[in-house]
């Protein structure tokens, strides 16, 4: 009894978001919409719903008149994935997808005509999802070929997050050239962030594929994406694991991570605490007893 | 910082009063109590007690026959603003509590109290009493979570709904199996008749709005196991978590409104998986055939009778008991607000609320959390609005920002005020319209800190363009004041 309690109880979120961004456009940028997508695919096939995920995506590669297999994104050159299905839901589209709405997603300094599919609705106990990739370099991350985001900016919008207590944890991952450089400069509490390569360090596609002409996915996420397939909602999986996917023989470049910001061992950290929608239940054992033999209030 | 005042009348019935008390009656007393939070923040909590003897009124009142009847009787006597409490003290052998019953809370803001020898324990059994009406160290810790070191506060505490200036309520019916139930519910005249009392009631603490939808084949995201000993199937505890997630993507909610969504979800099982029973942690089948999750809502199992005759028609119809549905959700509403009532001492006998859903005295235990906590939050908000409106020197506040910022910091002082003054609807209003102020002001979208470059942007966009061009600007400047030097310098020579 104690020690499920303690299971249903540990790690204090009562709900789950994600951020997911693809920061570049063009055709040939294809493997990194296809990373973010299937970021996506996990993070919804685990449980988080459409209405706890902001999707960012700077082109469109389905509907790109250069795609053969039109209405597809693949993650594999076989072909076995279409990570772009049936029901997603893109909330930032094309050149929406810039520094200042990214920021003003997470800070939440929104206009107030946006819907509320645009709006990262968090709370103090919501663990947070922030996955980015596209181009980089040593402190910062290409928007759109025209702007950039850097490093220091990231780390001020976590900590205005961290003020109004928009999260509880928050999990970061990047999947960009020198990616490391990015997560150096965080300094609220609660942040572990992992990132594809070191600084100094190139993050390497995955395979092309000769139908379709460019590379379909980026090393790092490719490893990763196989190791969610693994992962279903009750499975025991801990952020350890995810530190080892992608070692060094398989990406070329080193994948780095950074738990010191973080209160809870990662060890005890599952996966599906922050890529899943766990929710914690307790059973109902109280009822009102109502008198039935009242008078409707009369509905004005 | 800040101190909670509460009001209170300690009324002794005739024979109950003790034989050690300091001062003749009436007098006043006064109870103080620190609530430390952390290191810096701690909350006062402030007991007024005035010590009185009945009136002739209220003599023939708590002559009653049964303690529901007294309180029923002493009501319209009572002092029944906002946040403020009566005890009456009856004597040790007095009938009107039942055997083994030393209080009796009842459903507005008194209680019934039953005496004991000194004033000292007479004093410890109030004071019980009133921190179960009001308020308790936990609650107004809870109130406070964000500021609490983790891992003092049990994990009971943070599961409450956050203060927030309006709900909204979704009943959804779901039906996965059309083929085999017709399912009908009148959401219509439930929602008038049971849910909109309680709302009533709840409407001083926030808006709330309601809406219903009826799913069809939406299936739950784990499959029953079937028990042959009860011919039934059953759901255990722990698959339960799991339960939620297929259908929360397909329940929508109002794209307008920003307000937290609370769903409250009534399952009718398919016909090859009827009857369906949750099971708790021991593999007891539940009682009232439902879960809920702190801060989303509920969801309740119906199961449908099978049919007497096997040659019935399908689809069956079914007519949903709703208030039977509407006793388990309005339970778990009150569950998701924290108003539980498990942890009363056994000598304690509560009145039931009925269909008002909660009693005054829970109303006002809403009121001092969510009170202290929109003044936490206030506070916390502004504070970092200020600090961050230090570390980029250069943005610009508008005027209406400035303005929300100053009706913010008034509206809270007037809550802190009216707190200490024992004023809690005045204070919870004040604090709402302070939280308000406040989010508006901090999240106005011109606050973006990419907006205001920092400086060493400025340096490094401006320094590229204007040096070069400087360096002959400069060059020649220096060159026309040599010459202008040297032509100063000849003529005196030249004489």
């Amino acid at each position: 009894f104690q020690d499920q309690a303690e299971q249903f109880f540990r790690s204090g979120h009562t709900n789950n978001w994600a951020v997911l961004v693809c920061t570049s456009r063009f055709w040939f940028n294809y493997r990194h919409v296809a990373n973010t997508l299937s970021v996506y695919r996990s993070v919804k096939r685990l449980g988080i719903p459409d209405s706890h995920i902001v999707l960012m995506l700077a082109d469109d590669m389905a509907c790109n008149p250069r795609n053969p297999k039109p209405a597809t994104v693949f993650s594999h050159k076989n072909m076995e994935l279409n990570v772009y299905g049936d029901d997603v839901e893109v909330d930032y589209r094309s050149y929406e997808v810039t520094v200042e709405n990214f920021l003003r997603v997470l800070t939440g300094r929104i206009p107030p005509s946006t819907p509320r599919s645009k709006r990262l609705l968090s709370d103090d106990r919501s663990n947070i999802l922030i996955y980015m990739t596209g181009h980089g370099g040593n402190g910062f991350l290409k928007f759109q070929d025209s702007e950039e985001i850097t490093n220091v900016e990231l780390a001020d919008a976590f900590e205005q997050m961290w003020q109004k207590r928009r999260y509880n944890e928050l999990l970061f991952i990047i999947d960009t050239c020198q990616g490391a450089s990015m997560y150096e400069r965080f300094y609220s509490p609660n942040i572990m962030a992992l990132a594809s390569s070191q600084v100094g360090e190139d993050s390497l596609s995955h395979q092309p594929d000769l139908a379709i002409g460019v590379h379909l996915m980026d090393r790092y996420t490719f490893y990763v994406l196989e190791f969610l397939e693994e992962i279903h909602p009750a499975s025991q999986t801990n952020m350890n694991d995810l530190f080892q996917v992608c070692p060094k023989s398989l990406c070329v470049s080193t994948p780095g991570h950074r738990t010191d910001l973080f209160q809870r061992d990662p060890q005890k950290v599952l996966i599906t605490d922050f890529f899943g929608s766990v929710r914690k239940v307790e059973i109902t054992t109280e009822t009102l007893s109502l008198d039935r033999d009242v008078a409707g209030v009369e509905s004005k | 910082q800040v101190q909670l005042v509460v009001p209170m009348a300690v009324v002794f019935g005739p024979g109950s009063v003790p034989e050690d008390l300091p001062r003749p009656l009436p007098f006043r007393d006064v109870q103080e109590m620190e609530i430390s939070v952390n290191l810096r923040t701690s909350v006062t909590s402030r007991y007024e007690m005035r010590y009185r003897s009945t009136t002739g009124q209220e003599e023939a009142a708590l002559a009653a026959a049964t303690a529901r009847e007294a309180d029923a009787a002493l009501y319209p006597l009572q002092d029944t603003t906002l946040g403020s409490l009566t005890m009456y003290v009856v004597p040790e052998t007095s009938s009107l509590l039942p055997q083994g019953i030393n209080v009796y809370v009842g459903k507005h803001r008194s209680a019934l109290v039953r005496a004991v020898g000194s004033l000292a324990a007479l004093q410890a059994r109030l004071r019980e009493v009133t921190q179960l009406m009001s308020f308790t160290a936990s609650a107004i810790a809870a109130a406070l979570s964000d500021r609490v070191p983790n891992g003092q506060l049990g994990p009971d505490a943070r599961r409450n709904l956050k203060s927030s200036l309006g709900y909204e309520i979704t009943f959804s019916l779901l039906n996965p199996d059309p083929k085999s139930h017709t399912v009908d519910w009148d959401i219509e005249g439930a929602v008038n008749r049971y849910v909109k009392p309680v709302l009533d009631k709840l409407s001083l603490v926030a808006n709330f709005s309601v809406d219903s939808q009826i799913l069809y084949y939406a299936v739950l995201g784990v499959t029953p196991r079937y028990d042959k000993e009860s011919s039934s199937f059953l759901l255990s505890a722990h698959s339960l978590p799991h339960v939620i997630n297929p259908v929360e993507a397909r329940l929508g909610s109002s794209a307008a409104s920003l307000y937290p969504v609370l769903n409250f979800l009534l399952y009718v099982p398919e016909r090859s998986h009827s009857p369906l029973y949750i099971q708790d942690k021991d593999g007891a089948p539940v009682s009232t055939n439902a879960f809920h999750s702190p801060r989303w809502g509920g969801i309740m199992v119906y199961n449908v009778e099978a049919p007497a005759s096997p040659q019935a028609s399908f689809p069956l119809h079914v007519d949903v008991d709703m208030a039977r549905v509407m006793e388990v959700f309005l339970a778990q509403l009150r569950l998701l607000f924290g108003l539980s009532r498990e942890e009363v001492p056994p000598e304690f006998l509560l009145e039931g609320p009925g269909n008002e859903g909660l009693a005054d005295w829970e109303l006002d235990h809403l009121l001092w959390a969510h009170t202290v906590e929109n003044i936490a939050t206030v506070s916390t908000t502004l504070t970092s609005l200020a600090q961050l409106l230090d570390k980029i020197g250069n943005i610009v506040i508008k005027d209406d920002v400035a303005s929300e910022v100053y009706r913010a910091v008034a509206s809270v002082q007037r809550a802190v005020t009216k707190l200490s003054l024992g004023h809690l609807h005045a204070a919870f209003q004040a604090s709402k319209e302070a939280v308000t102020s406040s989010e508006r002001a901090f999240f106005d979208p011109s606050l973006l800190h990419l907006l205001y470059f920092p400086d060493d942007q400025k340096f490094a966009i401006y320094i590229p363009l204007f040096l070069p061009m400087a360096v002959p600007i400069l060059l020649s400047l220096a060159k026309i004041a040599r010459e202008t030097r040297q032509r100063k310098k000849e003529p005196t020579k030249m004489d």
